[in-house]
């Protein structure tokens, strides 16, 4: 595998593909930074398998933005040798774990997005990305579930727990209008029956929210201003250093095996 | 398919049944339906497998183990192929699988698969002593494809192949 950062011509299908590709690696990479530190066993093994679900996600949609790209391309040149510009992913799932709370919302707002869409994904007119999909929704559906009662438990448990669950909500709300931005390239695959319209969605999200949130006696933040970018291509900070972690060994070894 | 392919092909099968999974040893990938197809093709034969889970690590291993179980009957340079469609379900899982998990500790998935199994009230009967007072510890086990859970009755604990 050659040192140099990859150049893509990135086609609507392509750059659709990696938009869920990078939601899923840059989720499981954040979620694998809890292995070994969760508060409890139990919580340390879920997270960790939640990230291997999110990985072995992002692996099969790599493999098809491989074949799309074609060149010889491998899933590992887009997970290792894409600068953070050319990195696709909402900016939500790069948001640091922060205290346990905040890793348990942003897993909630992310799933309560990323179930019905992978759902709807099942219907795709593109075999490739159907399959995909009917294989992870049952994988998401259960992080929904597992993440959803956990919020639960903090906002309906003690003062601190509560209280850090809001702080939590409050911070990485303005991260959730970008999940559902429809932009031209996207637009077109959603004409073509390719990607379900993330807009069709939201009432559902916001109704699984308010579901878990009037458990938790937590309420949803209204509107407000959103975050927008990572579509695009434009990231926060966090992702720099997301990449210089997960791409060290590659960058410094290139094709290293082991 | 020629008389002569069609031996190729149970051959073939025949040999790839017998490769287990790495995690739960005493189950073969034919057992878990994760052995999908046998196919040849120009003289050459391809084995499909399927993943439990997007995630599953041991796909690679069952891959080269397949291989070499073809190496050692005779048939060298198989192609194994991963098939995503139709997503792998514990329905596929043979009786004789579910027996063997039970035998080996593990309870294996209760009744067929759908959200409702995999969301509800599962009932499932401790694999050490039949005891139906069960609860769940964990929603995630030792491998992604187990919840851990723990017996009532006789204390101990033990996973669960949920069903998906």
């Amino acid at each position: 595998m050659p040192t140099t950062s990859l150049s893509l011509t990135e086609t609507p299908l392509l750059a659709g593909i990696l938009r869920r590709a990078d939601d899923a690696l840059i989720l499981g990479h954040r979620l694998s930074e809890w292995c070994g530190h969760a508060p409890m066993l139990e919580e340390d093994i879920a997270l960790a398998n939640i990230a291997l679900d999110c990985v072995g996600q992002a692996r099969s949609f790599y493999a098809y933005a491989a074949e799309v790209a074609g060149g010889g391309l491998t899933e590992d040149d887009f997970a290792y040798r894409r600068e953070a510009g050319q990195y696709r992913n909402c900016l939500l799932v790069e948001q640091p774990n922060g205290d346990f709370a905040g890793t348990i919302v942003r897993q909630v707002l992310f799933s309560a997005f990323n179930d019905p869409y992978y759902r709807a994904l099942t219907g795709s007119r593109d075999a490739t990305l159907a399959a995909i999909a009917a294989k992870a929704e049952k994988e998401t559906a259960y992080h929904l579930r597992h993440s959803g009662e956990w919020l639960i438990r903090l906002g309906d448990g003690t003062d601190e727990s509560h209280a850090r669950a809001r702080t939590a909500l409050d911070e990485l709300w303005p991260y959730t209008g970008e999940l559902f931005e429809v932009d031209a390239a996207e637009a077109a695959l959603i004409e073509a029956g390719t990607l379900p319209d993330p807009r069709s969605l939201r009432a559902g999200f916001d109704a699984t929210l308010d579901h878990i949130l009037s458990e938790a006696t937590l309420t949803r933040p209204a509107g407000g201003w959103m975050q927008s970018g990572g579509r695009a291509g434009r990231h926060s900070e966090h992702l720099g250093f997301i990449l210089a972690d997960l791409q060290y060994l590659q960058r410094a070894h290139p094709g290293a095996t082991w | 398919m020629t008389p002569a392919d069609a031996d190729l092909a149970r051959r073939a099968h025949a040999a790839a049944a017998t490769v287990c999974d790495p995690e739960i040893p005493v189950l073969t990938i034919a057992d878990l339906g994760v052995l999908r197809d046998v196919t040849v093709a120009d003289g050459r034969v391809e084995v499909a497998i399927t993943p439990t889970y997007s995630g599953c690590p041991a796909m690679d291993v069952i891959g080269i183990e397949v291989q070499t179980a073809l190496a050692q009957a005779g048939i060298p340079d198989a192609r194994v192929r991963l098939v995503l469609s139709p997503a792998w379900t514990t329905d596929w899982m043979t009786d004789a699988g579910k027996a063997k998990l039970t035998a080996y500790g593990i309870a294996p998935p209760a009744g067929k698969a759908s959200r409702r199994a995999l969301f509800g009230e599962e009932q499932v009967a401790c694999p050490h002593c039949g005891s139906a007072a069960t609860e769940k510890v964990s929603e995630f086990g030792s491998t992604a494809c187990k919840a851990l859970w723990r017996c009532r009755a006789c204390r101990e604990p033990f996973d669960y192949f949920k069903c998906i």
